[in-house]
């Protein structure tokens, strides 16, 4: 016993190290598993409101900039509303009968040097963001939501290891995986498209309708270059991003009305199987 | 005296706190590289402090940089790694002298200032971005960033040490 006790104290300052790294690699790996929400993450609100006070402030120096941007979406939709064939219909402006709603909000800190990048937003449960809800800009996606707090939620970047959105090229349905090489931060790829699917560069990359997260069609970017992978059956391909991740401001947040529903489906046919 | 040195401490963690989350991570120099300049803190602590308490202020120093950005507990993995390793660095560097009662690190000459500092460094930004990267097959991007992103930091803790000089106090 007084040996024990010596060693301990002897050796206090070792087992202290040795104690706070297994807890620092304990966090680090428990929170490697997927949707494992961790408690180290800048929605909580102290962490959440220094940046929001930072981004009060910094945000004064591209109003302009942001603006621009609004106001080119802006544009953008009202080309669609009014060379629509048909009128809009003001039923069909129903919120009833949407599929989607959307909430905006402010990204208060970007980061993209790292692997796994996440966004923080002012926007938290009062506002009813949710885990799983996506996260897209005035010009493309941006990824899902991850962790929330009362006051912000972080959102699991498009450039981020773990990152996984089901993607398609536009007006077909051949489909892919998005994810990240984390070699540069504007270009994504797709991955898992059939070698027999015809590829141009420049072709536009949407996000395709498999995903309860995301609606259909909403930009990712172009194709920068194309390969086959290493089973030489299927294209891995270098998707050039519309967004510019680094100068991000304003995000919307898109909540599927009917994804309880659909999950809770998809689990009943699992489970019958 | 023992409540001044207690309250530089604390002011110098929460602004290498503030500086690295609110200035240094937004950095994105060449589009990956942030200095990580709060291993500054392990650098300037007191030599004859309590080791236990001072290897506990710099998991929580860690901790307090992974909570701003998302990174897990890597930070807090790596600070406290060299915290307990200062020790072994310093009779590297300075020899046994260090141990003396007189010793001050404005005292050592400049080369050893430096080495002290890059050797902090290097093993800091080895066991962070191991840990971070996770993968031996990519060990040839964990040099990069070890050899780009050190030298970052290096510059910058260096012009912050000769701005704010430990002599003085």
């Amino acid at each position: 016993m007084q040996q024990i006790i010596n060693f301990i104290i002897r050796y206090k300052n070792f087992l202290l190290y040795l104690f706070l790294l297994m807890v620092a690699l304990g966090f680090t790996i428990q929170s490697h598993s997927y949707h494992q929400s961790s408690f180290f993450n800048s929605s909580s609100w102290i962490s959440g409101g220094i940046y929001e006070t930072s981004y009060s402030i910094s945000s004064y120096f591209d109003l302009d900039e942001e603006n621009r941007k609004l106001v080119e979406e802006n544009r953008r939709l009202r080309n669609l509303l009014f060379n629509n064939e048909k009128p809009v219909d003001s039923i069909l402006l129903d919120s009833a009968q949407a599929s989607y709603t959307i909430a905006s909000g402010q990204a208060i800190k970007n980061s993209y040097a790292g692997r796994r990048n996440y966004i923080t937003i002012n926007k938290g449960e009062r506002d009813s963001v949710k885990l799983d809800m996506g996260v897209i800009t005035p010009k493309g996606i941006l990824g899902i939501v991850q962790n929330t707090s009362n006051r912000f939620a972080t959102v699991q970047s498009i450039l981020n290891v773990n990152s996984n959105i089901n993607a398609k090229l536009k007006n077909t349905n051949h489909f892919g995986s998005l994810v990240w090489d984390e070699k540069e931060y504007n270009v994504v790829q797709l991955i898992d498209i059939p070698r027999l699917v015809q590829l141009n560069v420049g072709d536009t990359i949407v996000t395709g309708g498999m995903s309860s997260i995301f609606p259909e069609n909403i930009p990712i970017g172009t194709i920068k270059k194309f390969d086959l992978d290493r089973a030489q059956s299927f294209w891995s391909v270098d998707v050039d991003l519309f967004n510019d991740m680094t100068n991000i401001n304003t995000v919307y947040i898109l909540k599927n009305v009917n994804r309880a529903e659909i999950l809770e489906l998809e689990e009943e046919t699992r489970s019958n199987d | 005296m023992i409540s001044n040195y207690y309250f530089i401490n604390v002011i110098r963690f929460t602004l290498l706190v503030l500086v690295q989350v609110l200035v240094f991570n937004q950095l994105n120099f060449f589009g990956y590289i942030n200095p990580m300049v709060y291993i500054l803190f392990l650098y300037w602590y007191p030599i004859k402090e309590n080791r236990a308490v001072f290897i506990g202020l710099s998991f929580l120093l860690g901790l307090s940089i992974d909570f701003f950005s998302d990174s897990m507990a890597i930070h807090a993995a790596s600070t406290v790694t060299i915290a307990y390793l200062r020790p072994a660095i310093m009779r590297f560097v300075f020899g046994v002298n260090y141990e003396f009662q007189s010793f001050k690190l404005g005292n050592a000459t400049a080369v050893q200032q430096f080495a002290f500092l890059a050797l902090l460094i290097v093993v800091h930004h080895l066991v962070f971005f191991t840990v971070e990267i996770f993968s031996f097959a990519n060990l040839l991007l964990i040099l990069k960033k070890v050899f780009s992103i050190g030298l970052a930091t290096l510059v910058l803790c260096l012009l912050f040490s000769s701005l704010f000089s430990v002599s003085k106090e």
